[in-house]
């Protein structure tokens, strides 16, 4: 397809400019505008869909639109139920809110290569990255989030006292201070990175690879492009789903009393 | 495949949605599952009372209609044995009736007997008188033989 117009720069050249964001501003004030531009219609979207949906919600019969919002709300519901024993009103609206958004991003995905770009390169766009979740600050901001969140909810939970003898007492007990606060960062700090890590991982070799195919010859595109396509349709919506339990488990955790 | 002001946006973003979420996706559409969560479960067990009250009447209509048949059948059987009786009774009276009217003719029979007797013993003591006067017209003195003709006649009344 595209690979053409690149031959100047080769397969690297074709796969680094798909991988390029497009973006303003520079250094740490560098803006991805495609990443934002994408997040925020796919927000919208689901925002707009699920609001349509709540407000013609009937205690009746449901129509098909309430039905299936009703199946994700709950799926998220049983979720939360199922790991989180406590009440809280804001644990499962964010993992419904985490679910739908990160499975649209990631949906961006199946959307063949070169379209999403081409059309973005008609109005004058040189660089158009469409999936977010491959981008790190997405993944981060999400994660980040949810990591502030839990800090929160530990010190909120525990006391500020609490909190630190929770990060300095456990697991080996008082006199092993410094060691059991070293574990704990650890354990706390890897919360935020596996979680971004892990999306951003997934997706990113995925539209690799996606790439990777449109530079096969055309005639065996389709034998390669489809089955991914369909395979990828369960790692979309796994991660998502993973991203949403994840952070259901460990703002419970962070709600737990030791 | 730098971090910089993107996340930023993107937790704004993020934070802008949840929110949204919280405040006017979620309640009322929880709200809608759980409420007809409670209905349902209301129309089951209401359908479930429903039917034992069912099976309730149905045994107590068994119930009514076995008595009914009972009490009917007591009824015919309380009615065959008056008839029995009033069939009985009639018998007897009308035995009894007739024998007193029988009774009744044979002493009108009896009467109506001696009255003739009487008449006849009358007629032929008179007839016997008027022969005998016949007979004996000159000799005879009715004054005379009086007490003779009256001993005769009363012969003839005890024939």
């Amino acid at each position: 397809m595209a690979s053409e117009e690149h031959a100047a720069e080769g397969a690297t050249g074709y796969i680094v400019h798909h991988l390029t964001p497009l973006s303003v501003g520079e250094g740490f004030w560098t803006l991805h505008l495609d990443t934002l531009f994408f997040s925020a219609v796919l927000g919208v979207l689901f925002i707009w869909f699920f609001k349509v949906a709540a407000e013609k919600a009937t205690v009746g019969v449901p129509g098909t639109t309430q039905a299936f919002v009703e199946m994700m709300i709950e799926f998220v519901d049983q979720q939360v139920k199922d790991t989180f024993h406590g009440r809280s009103a804001l644990i499962a609206p964010l993992g419904l809110t985490i679910f739908v958004w990160v499975f649209l991003w990631n949906f961006m995905d199946l959307f063949p290569v070169d379209i999403l770009p081409a059309v973005a390169g008609m109005m004058g766009m040189e660089y158009m990255r469409v999936v977010p979740s491959t981008d790190l600050n997405a993944t981060f901001a999400l994660s980040i989030s949810v990591f502030i969140l839990i800090i929160f909810y530990s010190i909120k939970i525990k006391g500020v006292l609490g909190f630190a003898k929770e990060l300095t007492c456990t697991p080996f007990g008082p006199w092993m201070m410094p060691f059991n606060l070293l574990l704990k960062l650890v354990e706390e700090i890897a919360k935020p990175i596996s979680l971004a890590l892990r999306l951003f991982g997934n997706l990113y070799a995925g539209e690799l690879i996606f790439i990777l195919i449109a530079l096969l010859p055309w005639y065996i595109q389709p034998l390669l492009s489809f089955p991914w396509a369909i395979f990828h349709i369960l790692i979309i919506t796994l991660q998502a789903f993973i991203f949403m339990v994840l952070t259901i488990v460990y703002l419970s955790m962070a709600h737990e009393d030791h | 495949m730098s971090i910089n002001a993107t996340l930023i946006g993107q937790m704004i973003t993020f934070t802008l949605l949840v929110w949204f979420t919280m405040k006017y996706i979620w309640p009322p559409l929880i709200g809608a599952i759980e409420e007809r969560k409670a209905k349902i479960a209301e129309g089951l067990a209401a359908a479930e009372k429903g039917q034992e009250d069912m099976e309730r009447a149905a045994k107590k209509a068994a119930n009514v209609l076995r008595e009914a048949k009972q009490q009917s059948a007591d009824i015919v059987n309380l009615a065959q044995k008056r008839a029995n009786e009033i069939v009985e009774e009639s018998k007897g009276t009308a035995k009894q009736e007739g024998a007193r009217m029988i009774e009744a003719a044979q002493a009108q029979i009896e009467q109506e007997m001696q009255r003739a007797q009487e008449q006849m013993r009358k007629e032929v003591s008179a007839l016997a008188l008027k022969a005998a006067g016949q007979i004996l017209q000159q000799e005879i003195d009715k004054a005379k033989h009086k007490e003779l003709l009256g001993k005769v006649s009363e012969q003839l009344g005890q024939v």
